[in-house]
């Protein structure tokens, strides 16, 4: 018997009105774990119950701990029927069940119903007793800790990242079992939801067994997904990093930081190495490998039928060889090789961070991705769940090989997404090719040979963008230049990448978020010939997605992109994609060529005319862009760089492997050309449509930045101000003749007016970015396409948004510094009035930061004494890692919640968008009051991972199912901790530089 | 392309003031975008008007959904669906409570009943304010006045409590819910001139000397069907003031508070050859309404009495305010001197909150 849950259900409020006769309710209440029920007496005629029960007691196995939600359901008693459900509330109680989270939930949690939503509150106390020893606790996952962040949590240290682990739970989905005809749809929703939340559990708790098999005690960038495969079936499928991760004992490491996370990433103690950036030699390429592939018949072990780009099934470069190095030849080869060992122990060397420890990341090779289009069947065992198993499997092998072509042992930033449209499912998987650092990957067993060659370039910032391949036996036609940072090795032209923004990368300029969009018509058909269909277009989209972000990526004037995102939609009849990425100049790749546009009938007097107006207007939006973004790259002049071609000897080489594999890149082939003549063909109306649409992209209005990034680079000022939101749009689109560029132009202006909505809504925060964009594209319905965007938006200082191109040293040196300045300037300035014989003491400064807004919004004190003492605290809510201007001292364990809401009475509750609307509202009341039950005051790292909905307005009905996740944390503000450190009175000031504070 | 689902959710519940106001104000959807555009929103932020239609939509869900837990403010405190900083929630509540003074004017002293509410549509024709906001206003008294009626104790306080308003607007409902409960008549023509913020002036008053809170009487037994504290005037109290009226039945006695008074004014007042001729009208219009307070009907009719008995023969003779307020001051400290005359602790309960009030209504 290794644990003991105790439960005590102290009272409610806001009940609603279940006795229409006396307006009020006889409530009571059940609380079920397993198999066990207790209940509650009946408190009698009241909304505002206080039942203040004895501690019910389960005694269970930790097994059970970890699977089963504790559920605990709000009725109201009726003599002579069957009692009324009122709603009920899920517990995860996995946050008690590891040392360093919470130790007791309590609080008080919205009731929910899956038809009426929240219908009051009910306050709950829950602990856990584990009496049993660490050994015991081994044999369940109790012990180990899950992160949906994907860096290494702020109060943590990496000992070990072990790798990539992996798990999936299938089952047959409640809605669509036979007795989903008699039961209500009440029912039907409870049942989906309790299973979900059963099959989470138990994934969680088989991941945690395979990190404790690797000997780790964690998992970072934990994702967790479902795909409602309708008849087939609930596949639950996680992904994550195993690490071993060290608390951060020590105050000291908490010294207050600046607002740049840059700085808190530093914390973590890996300084002693300041730049373990390797010297082998070798640019890298944004090229994207892509594999379709498509079993025709179903569950069949994997073959590339179809997949005519496939690039490095058979890689024809000698990875790891080191036979045609130049300088850094061998030694690349060494350090190849003692990466290789470590992580080819790995069945998938992937990882799902996106930030690292400094030094982890040594190069980068570009995105890898791999899709597959599957077609569903029905899962006959789901304990053996072996088709879904072998798919993944396939697309990760994929994967891996790409990798290698690349010259890269490891994928970093790798994630994996399905789409689902009736029988046909698309699994896609992407990331980073890379190298990596071995000494992080396991015991120090090849530091010594590593560390002695580490001192070369500790000056250098731009090590990762050195290509890792071979750049005699490249996989794909590159332009390759010396690094213009360091001079000695070779980059790319451009890079893309999925991870976030290395923090010591060299960045000019600020960077901005690039979207590509692009939908295809596709003929509605079954089964085999759908899946074939799709399996065809799918290299097409990719092109064409990956030629509007190079575009883009040029017409902004910048040469690298990070947080890449390809997201393919498949729907009844078309094809979506959408690519996001956040793209930036960096310093060490060489300077963009512009875009040439070539027309194809040159002897046509007034087509010529055209043509040079487009490219001017081109040149003019570039120039534009260049100064919006602050793009003023240092002139070099050729000489000192040197030339950037190859020798003539190695060039007939290059081509020569270029030839080789000329047949197969034909269509990837996106860096061609020279680098100032990026040329665009205007052969026909199509290509004249595409250079249109490029210029239709308005940049966001004054002020106002985005990316889908952590941070956008080049601001690093964040007040504390955030704001996290979720936005929904679904159009229906005109049935008739709707043409490929119709369905882009409706598409394309679809995000537009969304992200013109955002900036509008958001302007009182100004000067403010957005960040973590994220987009999700569904096709619920024949004509309908859904957007879902979930971001921050967080104010920063304009005074000093203009240290931009300095170098990460000078940069925290400056920080530093005006950090100083802020210290004895920002209190002076704001609280003199208020203090005019209290001088105030510098190190105070920060509680500036106090008066700045402290929730999400501004909390003026105003003279309105009876609201001050509102009993909800704050919880705030972010897609980052971070919150601003605070400090996280604890991570309270993950929230992963799934919820769906259902309505019959579609109308009434104000149309869909009414629906909607209530619903997310009610989801993030959910989540939020969780937080605020585990003593946390914040969500990090949230996303809404999944926003399913359905309507059939005829009926007047609707459904909705929402997942979400993130990662319950404490927060300090690190003006607080100042104040505790230097123990001031500071309350004058607060409320004197409260009153000066601009509402948003 | 038609957009079917357009929505926006913040951790923080975005408010836009003048949007806030726009709804508030009752306007639809349509003529607050329109509104919005004559007000230069476009040229400022670039935006367009799709955007500034999908923004007010949003704003006006949002407010429809808030508006359930405005009608209970302490529910918007403590709901966990809205997260909406403390400061903003109290401009919620402040205006949505917040009413126009041309409404007020049209329904204060009606009784807050179906019969009332099925005139608001006049109202509405006459004010230029829109229905639905008239319908907001109308409901917000009646709530108010349903939540305190039955309670005991400062109504200021209940009210501020209940429904955390400022002071300010506290103070202003107090008066409302006394003028709907005592149902006084204000809309008379005579009385056109005079503001709510003379009214709420002397409800105030009222309530601080006139009701049975006023004068720190408890009940004895909490269960006993008391007159509400604040709501009621006290009626002991109204029917002891018959016994004002030997001030001007007994002639001696009113001839010698009339000399009393002229002796103290002569030479102080512009207007006192008026005065002094309509000396006994005055006073006889005075006592007479205090005398007739114990009828309701006549309770209802106390401001166009004082008007008629009183402002109006001063106005038409042209008092200066400064001259009203001598002769009202000499006119009630003189009966202290008035040795026959035993009831001065009833008049000065009665005269002082008059004196406020007349000097108070007493304007153009």
């Amino acid at each position: 018997m290794p644990g003991k849950l105790k439960v005590k259900i102290v009272a409610g409020r806001h009940l609603p009105v279940m006795d229409r006769a006396s307006d009020l309710t006889d409530a009571f209440v059940e609380v079920k774990f397993g198999n066990t029920t207790f209940k509650t007496d009946v408190y009698l005629k009241s909304l505002n119950p206080q039942w203040n029960s004895e501690w019910f007691k389960f005694e269970v196995d930790d097994e059970d701990l970890q699977d089963e939600p504790l559920q605990i359901t709000v009725l109201d008693h009726d003599t002579y029927s069957a009692n009324d459900a009122i709603g009920k509330v899920y517990i995860d109680i996995d946050p008690l069940l590891y040392s360093e989270a919470a130790t007791v939930i309590s609080g008080w949690f919205p009731i929910y119903d899956t038809i009426h939503g929240i219908r009051g509150e009910i306050n709950v106390v829950v602990k856990v007793d584990l009496f049993n020893d660490l050994n015991r606790f081994r044999q369940s996952s109790c012990g180990v800790k899950f992160f949906c962040t994907t860096s290494i949590p702020k109060c943590y240290r990496a000992v070990i990242i072990h790798g990539f682990v992996e798990e999936l739970v299938v089952n047959e989905d409640p809605e669509y079992q036979w007795i989903d005809r008699i039961r209500t749809p009440r029912a039907s929703n409870e049942a989906r939801q309790r299973l979900i939340s059963l099959m989470s559990g138990e994934l969680q708790r088989k991941i945690g067994l395979k990190v404790l098999e690797m000997r780790g005690n964690a998992v970072v960038g934990y994702l967790q997904c479902f795909d409602l495969e309708g008849e087939s079936g609930l596949v639950v499928r996680a992904i994550g990093t195993a690490c071993t991760l060290d608390k951060l004992s020590s105050p000291a490491a908490f010294l207050p930081a600046c607002n740049s996370p840059s700085k808190e990433m530093k914390e973590i103690p890996f300084n002693e190495d300041p730049n373990p950036n390797t010297h082998s030699s070798g640019p890298s390429t944004p090229l994207k490998n892509q594999t379709y592939s498509f079993s025709p018949s179903k569950s069949y072990s994997r073959q590339s039928s179809s997949s005519d780009t496939d690039l490095s099934l058979t890689p024809k470069t000698g990875m790891g060889s080191g036979s045609a190095g130049k300088e850094g030849g061998p030694f690349k080869a060494l350090l190849r090789q003692q990466t290789q060992s470590a992580l080819e122990q790995r069945e998938f060397p992937f990882f799902t961070l996106t930030a690292f420890p400094p030094g982890f990341l040594v190069h980068v090779g570009g995105v890898v991705s791999a899709r597959s289009v599957k077609l569903l069947d029905r899962i006959h065992n789901p304990d053996e769940p072996e088709t879904r198993d072998a798919w993944w499997a396939e697309i990760r092998q994929e994967i891996k090989s790409h990798a290698k072509a690349l010259g890269c042992h490891a994928v970093v930033g790798y994630s994996e997404s399905t789409s689902i449209c009736e029988e046909v499912c698309i699994l896609s998987a992407s990331g980073t090719a890379a190298v990596l650092n071995p000494r992080f990957l396991q015991d120090g067993t090849v530091e010594g040979c590593l560390e002695q060659r580490l001192e070369e370039n500790v000056s250098t910032r731009c090590g990762f963008c050195h290509i890792p391949y071979d750049e005699l036996n490249m996989p794909f036609p590159a332009h390759l230049t010396y690094c213009y940072n360091c001079r000695k090795q070779k980059v790319p032209d451009v890079l893309f990448t999925t991870i976030d923004l290395p923090t010591d990368a060299t960045v000019i300029g600020k960077g901005c978020l690039i979207q590509a969009r692009l939908c295809r018509l596709k003929k509605k058909a079954q089964a085999e010939a759908n899946a074939t269909a799709i399996s065809n277009l799918l290299p097409f989209m990719e092109y064409e997605v990956h030629t509007q972000l190079m575009n883009k990526l040029k017409l902004k004037g910048m040469n690298a992109l990070f947080g890449l995102r390809i997201q393919i939609t498949v729907g009844e009849n078309m094809l979506m994609g959408l690519a996001s990425a956040t793209g930036v100049y960096l310093a060490a790749l060489p300077t963009p060529g512009g875009i040439q546009i070539a027309g194809k009938t040159p002897n046509d007097g007034s087509y010529e005319q055209h043509i040079s107006h487009m490219q001017k207007k081109i040149n003019d939006t570039i120039a534009k862009n260049k100064e919006l973004y602050e793009i003023n790259p240092p002139e070099i002049s050729e000489e000192i760089i040197g030339s950037p071609i190859p020798e003539p000897r190695q060039r007939s080489r290059l081509l020569r492997s270029q030839s080789e594999s000329s047949d197969e890149v034909t269509e990837l082939d996106l860096s061609h050309g020279k680098k100032d003549a990026f040329v665009l063909e205007i052969d026909d109306t199509d290509a004249m449509e595409d250079v249109h649409s490029l210029l239709t992209d308005v940049p966001p209005p004054s002020g106002f930045y985005s990316c889908n990034t952590e941070i956008m680079p080049g601001i690093n000022n964040w007040t504390s101000e955030i704001q996290m939101f979720t936005s929904v749009r679904v159009i229906r689109l005109s049935s008739l003749n709707l043409t490929n560029q119709a369905l882009n132009k409706n598409f394309n202006d679809l995000c537009e007016n969304l992200l013109k909505s955002l900036y509008f809504k958001l302007r009182s925060m100004i000067p403010c970015c957005l960040c973590h964009v994220n987009f999700t594209v569904s096709l619920p319905e024949d004509e309908l396409i859904q957007v879902t965007v979930t971001a921050v938006a967080i104010t920063f200082d304009k005074n000093q948004a203009l240290q931009t191109t300095k170098t990460p040293v000078e940069k925290s040196l400056q920080r530093a510094s005006t950090d100083n300045e802020e210290l004895l300037q920002f209190p002076l300035e704001l609280c003199s009035d208020s203090l005019p014989s209290h001088p105030f003491p510098p190190v105070k400064a920060v509680t500036v930061e106090k008066a700045s807004p402290v929730g999400d919004g501004n909390f003026r004190n105003r003279s309105a004494p009876p609201c001050a003492n509102s009993t909800v605290g704050v919880v705030k809510m972010t897609p980052l890692s971070f919150i601003p201007g605070a400090k996280i001292t604890k991570y309270l364990g993950i929230i992963n919640m799934f919820f769906i809401r259902e309505t019959t009475s579609l109308r009434e509750e104000g149309g869909v968008s009414g629906f909607l609307h209530a619903f997310i509202a009610e989801v993030f009341a959910m989540v939020r009051a969780h937080v605020a039950a585990l003593g946390g005051n914040a969500v990090v790292s949230y996303i809404m991972k999944q926003c399913v909905f359905m309507e059939n307005p005829n009926k007047n009905q609707a459904q909705c199912l929402i997942n979400v996740s993130g990662d319950a944390v404490v927060f300090v503000r690190e003006s607080d901790l100042e104040v505790v450190s230097s123990q001031q009175p500071t309350t004058n000031c607060q409320s004197s530089c409260t009153e000066g504070e601009v509402t948003t | 392309m038609t957009s079917e689902l357009d929505i926006f959710v913040g951790n923080t519940t975005l408010i836009d003031e003048d949007v806030y106001r726009l709804w508030l104000d009752g306007y639809s959807v349509t003529d607050a975008v329109a509104l919005r555009v004559r007000s230069g929103i476009l040229e400022q932020t670039g935006a367009t008007a799709a955007v500034l239609q999908s923004d007010t939509m949003d704003h006006y869900r949002t407010f429809h959904m808030l508006e359930r837990l405005l009608h209970a403010p302490p529910k918007l405190l403590h709901q966990l669906i809205f997260q909406i900083p403390p400061s903003r929630q109290a401009l919620l509540i402040e205006r949505y409570y917040a009413f126009d003074e041309a409404f007020v004017r049209e329904v204060l002293g009606k009784k807050l009943s179906k019969g009332t509410k099925k005139d608001l549509d006049d109202i509405s024709t006459k004010t230029g304010i829109t229905l639905k906001s008239c319908r907001r206003q109308f409901d917000n008294f009646k709530r108010v006045f349903k939540v305190v009626e039955e309670m005991r104790g400062s109504l200021v306080d209940n009210i501020q409590q209940h429904f955390l308003l400022s002071d300010r607007l506290a103070r202003d409902y107090a008066a409302i819910v006394f003028f709907a409960n005592n149902r006084f008549e204000t809309g008379k023509k005579k009385l056109q001139y005079l503001s709510f913020g003379d009214f709420a002036f002397c409800a105030e008053l009222m309530i601080q000397n006139w009701t049975l809170g006023a004068v720190g009487e408890a009940p004895i037994d909490p269960d006993s069907q008391m007159d509400d504290m604040d709501m009621d005037l006290d009626k002991e109290f109204l029917q002891d003031l018959k016994e004002l009226k030997v001030l001007v039945a007994d002639k001696d006695l009113l001839d010698l508070h009339k000399s009393l008074v002229c002796t103290a004014l002569r030479g102080k007042l512009g207007v006192f050859s008026e005065m002094e001729a309509n000396f006994k009208n005055l006073s006889r219009g005075l006592v007479n309404v205090a005398a007739k307070l114990t009828h309701n009907k006549d309770v209802r009719d106390l401001f166009v009495d004082l008007v008629e008995k009183f402002v109006e023969p001063c106005r038409s003779d042209h008092w200066p305010l400064s001259d009203v307020r001598f002769f009202l001051n000499q006119y009630s400290a003189s009966v202290h001197s008035l040795d026959g005359f035993r009831h001065q602790a009833l008049w000065d309960r009665y005269m002082g909150t008059l004196r406020g009030c007349l000097l108070r209504l007493y304007h153009d």
